[in-house]
């Protein structure tokens, strides 16, 4: 076994329907995996598996340790997720969502202690949420919602952090703002990051590594300029576009007949 | 802004004191708050042998100690452990509809009690086929949900609804046949502290006592749970679980509530809400200020019912929906402003 995240023969079935089969894919410890593809080609469904909320087949292994073998607290000091549509709890100040980030690392019932509560004030000023701490969670921006969703999962202090479509809800600037804020966290920290994007041009400039799902199944795999090319997203989003090579990685741009 | 937490719950419990004074003092035969407290310090101290002066009268002693007091005891227990169900359900469902008597418990022990009085008047157990009646109620809610889905939130709501229909068209039935008892049936119904006695509080401080500790310690987890049962996983805690141990804490307090008091509606839907405005969703204060502030709500309630038609009582569940909705009214319209 080798150092990183590594999945092997990952299959998910719900009910009748086999949504991803025999999924392979390995990341490298501080590398950027992005997820790809059309919708409905099982992206949610391999970072969920990946984090163990859903039942799957195969295994998925951190440093060589089978992540499904762990005790869920274990599992949860390794492994942090930040879902697409997070549910935001009602009445609750940015700094109270947050801490809930220190929850495997701290006896469930007790109050939070002292380090934890150092940890939750670091990561909030890292994010600069600290002039947010005090407001209440669903009175925050979209852009400001999502780096205190950020914040919680940074506060498990994890290895690894699972990203669903971080940017779904943001404009352009601020999406940018929180693909540049996870990619210098995982450059200081080492943070190895697994994320799905469906935004390609930003998947190409952000992450090392592409992996490109259709219908459960992973068609390539690869950098970025590998992985991108009109021919994939031909066959694969029924898509027209041509790929231009950008300064920091390829982007692609939707073409008329 | 909100007032700190500890600040809002020591508030609150000393409101919830000066209600239980009122709520002894005020009646046929007014009780100063002085000579109540001297008394209740003096029988306090006389196992010990001390004595403590300035007490009531041997008359006013007794209407204190065997009619006011079981009586106002009884309604913090009833409203304390009704809005922290309350609380709990809300909070668990992540509904802001969500309220104890939502699985079945209410339309349970309506049947339960509905037959005792229908088929074994002057048994005295109603209590009992209430309380046994809620808890049957809410386990063959939890059955259902179980069979058909798992622990998913929705299912086990959606199993409440088919639980509660179902029995509370018993309940009709039963009545409708034996017409004769309608009366006490209703007066059931609508909830009523009349009848307190200190073997009610009794009967029910253990369960009581125990589902609201076990609610109380469990706030922490719930501010998890508020997040949604995959985060809740990542996070690695086990939704359903935890779910299914708030549920059957705060099914007992209820169950436990409804069997002395009957079905007093609107606490444990509203008082949440009014805890919730005052120190925030965290739930390791809402609950407890949600205990308090119920406690102090249904004592002040009880106080109205015995005091507007004095001698006549109205029936505590129309108090509280009739001061209780106004009041929500005003403060959702304060807050929106």
């Amino acid at each position: 076994m080798s150092a990183g995240l590594e999945v092997t023969g990952l299959g998910v079935q719900l009910g009748r329907a086999q949504v991803l089969a025999d999924v392979r894919l390995a990341a490298a410890p501080g590398s950027w995996t992005a997820v790809i593809g059309p919708n409905g080609a099982g992206k949610s469904t391999l970072l969920r598996a990946v984090l163990g909320v859903v039942a799957h087949s195969g295994s998925v292994h951190w440093d060589g340790v089978g992540l499904d073998t762990l005790p869920r607290r274990d599992r949860a000091r390794r492994i942090a997720y930040a879902p697409q549509l997070p549910v935001l709890p009602e009445g609750v100040t940015t700094r109270d969502y947050v801490a809930l980030g220190r929850t495997p690392h701290r006896p469930l019932l007790a109050a939070p202690r002292t380090a934890d509560r150092a940890v939750v004030e670091e990561t909030m000023a890292r994010l600069e949420l600290g002039a947010l701490a005090d407001r209440v969670l669903t009175t925050l921006s979209g852009g400001e919602q999502q780096r205190a969703v950020l914040a919680r999962a940074l506060a498990q202090q994890p290895q690894v952090l699972l990203l669903d479509e971080p940017t779904a809800a943001l404009d352009l600037g601020h999406a940018q703002q929180v693909l540049d804020l996870v990619d210098r966290l995982r450059r200081t920290d080492g943070l190895t990051v697994l994320s799905t994007l469906h935004d390609l041009s930003l998947a190409g400039q952000y992450a090392d590594r592409l992996v490109l799902l259709a219908a459960g199944r992973v068609v390539a795999e690869g950098t970025p300029a590998q992985v991108l090319t009109p021919d994939a997203l031909r066959t694969h989003y029924g898509a027209r576009a041509s790929v231009v090579a950008g300064p920091d990685g390829p982007a692609v741009l939707p073409v008329r007949d | 802004m909100r007032a700190r937490p500890a600040a809002c719950l020591a508030a609150a419990g000393a409101v919830l004191v000066g209600t239980v004074l009122l709520g002894v003092g005020v009646g046929a035969l007014p009780l100063a708050p002085g000579p109540v407290l001297a008394t209740l310090a003096d029988r306090a101290v006389r196992p010990l042998g001390g004595s403590v002066d300035g007490g009531l009268s041997p008359v006013q002693a007794a209407a204190l100690l065997q009619l006011r007091l079981p009586r106002v005891v009884l309604a913090v227990l009833v409203g304390g452990a009704l809005a922290i169900a309350g609380a709990a359900y809300q909070g668990v469902f992540r509904n802001p509809l969500a309220d104890p008597y939502l699985l079945g418990a209410a339309a349970g022990a309506g049947l339960g009690a509905t037959l005792v009085i229908a088929y074994a008047p002057g048994s005295g157990a109603v209590p009992v086929a209430a309380f046994v009646g809620a808890l049957v109620g809410v386990g063959a809610s939890f059955a259902l949900g179980t069979a058909a889905g798992g622990s998913s939130s929705a299912t086990l709501l959606l199993a409440g609804v088919a639980v509660a229909s179902f029995l509370a068209a018993g309940q009709t039935l039963v009545q409708q046949r034996n017409a004769e008892d309608l009366q006490q049936v209703y007066g059931w119904l609508l909830g009523q502290l009349g009848r307190a006695s200190w073997s009610d509080v009794l009967l029910v401080l253990p369960y009581l006592g125990a589902a609201v500790a076990v609610l109380l310690v469990c706030g922490r987890a719930l501010d998890v749970l508020a997040v949604g049962d995959d985060e809740a996983r990542s996070l690695g805690v086990h939704p359903g679980r935890l779910r299914l141990l708030v549920v059957v804490a705060a099914s007992l307090a209820t169950a436990s509530a409804v069997a002395v008091s009957g079905l007093i509606g609107f606490v444990g839907l509203v008082v949440p809400h009014v805890a919730r405005k005052l120190v925030g969703g965290a739930h390791a204060v809402l609950l407890p200020m949600s205990l308090l502030a119920g406690g102090a709500f249904l004592v002040l309630a009880d106080l109205l019912a015995r005091t507007v038609l004095a001698p006549a009582e109205l029936p505590l569940g129309v108090v509280t929906a009739f001061v209780g909705a106004p009041f929500f009214a005003a403060l959702l319209w304060s807050r929106r402003r």
